[in-house]
């Protein structure tokens, strides 16, 4: 399995004495493997369409040449013009500024949810089963269990469904209690109520896989030397459970950082995910999805799925490049 | 019976317990009382009242999910909101099998192509041929549903007239064509990635070594040692499959009109028919619980060293 540094306790030691030289050791196999990631075209390709897509979502105030709900209706269902350069909706909202826009959407549900689920909730239960076991372990590992057992869309539909008129009858509370409107009708809740149900299904799989990690990192050599040397529990997870446990947990993450952003998708093209008018991919090719829209007006449906199809693909390549290189095995 | 069946077998019903619990509580908090559904807007708050104690749905709450589960362990699912005097179970049943049998289509798909190009890709590990599979396989698993149907209905529907755009004339015509295909061809990926995967691991193992050393003829070779313990992780994909074929069956039911349980499962969250919607969470999850555990099982006899764990904690 995947040890990034099995003496990373004793040259991190060195390091404080002997200055800046070890140090820069230290960090040798993640430097290593992030310049043996960028020798890889699926990398490059895949980590190049991330950040152009992304990056024009974050500064989509900036690039996009309208509003996200700018509507002409005097130029409604326009094909590609200089003025419009993928044309216009079906009330004369420019695509081009829309898909932007959604793109800001899909990088705030898709970051948060990850950030949530799979990383926080995902990593720190997986590292409290893995070294604590016993009860700790068999409670986590049973919860887990569950969620498994649901089929996931349908139950994200479900506490979509039955929980935003309680999360939006909590933030018209909240706008009353502050005195900040607006915040209902800028979709704070649908984004609440999405990556909540995104975070809630994603953490099990990290859970499990940290917890495999740490199972067999505890019998390591390097962590036994560590604890009978006097680390404290805190230490021996920090600086040493939870650094070698990560590679595999990167791979895993990554490879489903597309899947999440697909669910968005999925989730606001039910009509449950985003809401009007907050634009979303998802919404855009439902309001596309139409015989005779495909036949006479493909671009109002392609652009959304180009895009969405090369973001979910450049994850999916990024991932499987990283399962190259922090994976060895695997190959 | 060996202990690991056991154990799973205790685990089950307490998983369904769980899963009809949650399913319970979000329909019992969620919105739409279902006394002011029946009566419409401009009810009484006597009526209102009246129907509610009729319903039961003045009693606590503990009781109120111990008849509810008895009423479903009797098939009893209670009433659509948006269908009027229509039951769920009514609903549900023909829609389930229409579903069934586009699933089962797409599976057979995913295995019968996956399994052959996974092999290919094993043995061509590294040329063009490998990387070309890969790399298409990769495409297809990102390619959502939503987006391969317009594309396959314009070019098969609108340009060649070859495939009926929509329907659904059951499992031996036209129309399951495009469905199936949309719904496989993520399957295919999955299935080719696993099998190449698995066939290369195997083929690395000293035993297969061995077996050439001791001068078997490499038909042997491959057919008993090779293939056999390669396939077998695939037995997972029949558990994991399930899943991706609820998911992909809402959308592609949806956008081929399909009358299944996915586009019912769309139209129940458009109509907010929440006891429609509780009914399919509680059967699908039903249907995943039993799939694991099947897998699982299966997984213990053929493969007996993962049978401690699995008494512990599942294969996946």
């Amino acid at each position: 399995m995947a040890h990034v540094d099995p003496n990373a306790d004793l040259s991190a030691d060195a390091a404080q004495a002997a200055g800046s030289e070890e140090q820069r050791r230290s960090r040798g196999p993640w430097v290593r493997a992030a310049l043996q990631l960028l020798r890889r075209p699926k990398a490059v390709f895949g980590i190049t369409v991330i950040v152009l897509l992304y990056g024009g979502g974050i500064l989509a105030p900036l690039l996009a040449p309208y509003g996200f709900d700018d509507q002409d209706l005097l130029a409604a269902r326009e094909g590609p013009s200089a003025e419009h350069l993928l044309g216009t909706d079906f009330v004369g909202r420019d695509v081009l500024s829309r898909v932007i826009y959604s793109l800001r959407t899909n990088l705030i549900v898709t970051a948060t949810a990850v950030a949530t689920g799979s990383l926080a909730l995902g990593i720190t239960l997986g590292l409290m089963a893995g070294y604590f076991g016993k009860r700790v372990d068999t409670v986590v590992m049973r919860v887990g269990e569950v969620f498994l057992a649901f089929p996931g869309l349908l139950l994200v539909i479900l506490l979509a469904a039955t929980v935003r008129p309680r999360v939006l009858d909590w933030v018209r509370s909240l706008e009353d209690a502050t005195g900040i409107y607006g915040l209902a009708q800028w979709g704070i809740a649908d984004y609440l109520v999405v990556f909540g149900a995104l975070a809630v299904f994603s953490w099990v799989g990290v859970a499990r896989l940290v917890r495999g990690q740490v199972i067999q990192l505890k019998a390591m050599p390097f962590v036994e030397a560590s604890r009978t040397t006097g680390a404290t529990a805190p230490r021996l997870i920090l600086r040493h459970l939870l650094p070698n446990a990560l590679p595999p947990v990167i791979v895993v993450v990554t490879m489903g950082m597309g899947a999440i952003a697909g669910a968005e998708v999925v989730l606001s093209w039910l009509g449950i995910g985003i809401q009007h008018p907050v634009p979303s991919l998802g919404s855009m090719i439902r309001e596309g999805q139409d015989v005779s829209i495909l036949r006479n007006q493909p671009h109002l449906i392609l652009p959304p799925v180009v895009v969405v199809g090369l973001l979910v693909f450049a994850w999916n390549l990024l991932g499987d490049a990283l399962n190259d290189v922090l994976n060895p095995r695997a190959r | 019976m060996p202990t690991f069946v056991v154990r799973r077998l205790l685990w089950l019903p307490v998983l369904l317990v769980i899963v009809s619990f949650v399913t319970f509580v979000l329909g019992h908090y969620g919105p739409g009382d279902p006394a002011e559904v029946r009566l419409g807007e401009r009810a009484t708050p006597e009526a209102v009242a009246l129907v509610r104690e009729q319903l039961g749905l003045d009693r606590p709450f503990f009781v109120q999910y111990g008849s509810y589960l008895a009423d479903v362990v009797r098939g009893d699912l209670g009433d659509s909101f948006s269908y009027r005097g229509r039951t769920v179970a009514e609903l549900i049943l023909p829609r389930m099998w229409v579903s069934v049998q586009l699933g089962l289509a797409a599976m057979l798909l995913a295995v019968s192509i996956g399994i052959p190009l996974g092999l290919i890709a094993a043995y061509q590990q590294g040329r063009w041929l490998d990387t070309a599979l890969v790399s298409l396989t990769l495409f297809f698993l990102s390619t959502p549903v939503f987006i391969s149907a317009p594309f396959l209905i314009l070019l098969f529907a609108v340009q060649f007239g070859l495939l009926p755009v929509s329907g659904w004339d059951g499992l031996f015509s036209l129309s399951i064509v495009m469905p199936a295909l949309v719904m496989g061809l993520p399957g295919v990926a999955g299935v080719v990635r696993l099998t190449r995967a698995s066939a290369i691991d195997v083929l690395g193992q000293d035993y297969v070594r061995t077996a050439r050393a001791k001068g078997l003829n490499e038909a042997t070779v491959q057919m008993r040692h090779v293939l056999r313990n390669a396939l077998t992780p695939l037995i997972t994909v029949l558990g994991l499959s399930l899943a991706t074929l609820v998911e992909g069956a809402f959308i592609t039911e949806t956008i081929f009109g399909i009358p299944g349980i996915g586009k019912l499962a769309v139209e129940s969250i458009f109509s907010r028919d929440y006891p429609v919607i509780m009914a399919l969470v509680l059967i699908v999850a039903s249907a995943f619980v039993f799939a694991n555990m099947v897998v699982d099982l299966l997984y213990g006899f053929i493969d007996p060293r993962t049978r401690q764990e699995l008494g512990a904690y599942g294969a996946r």
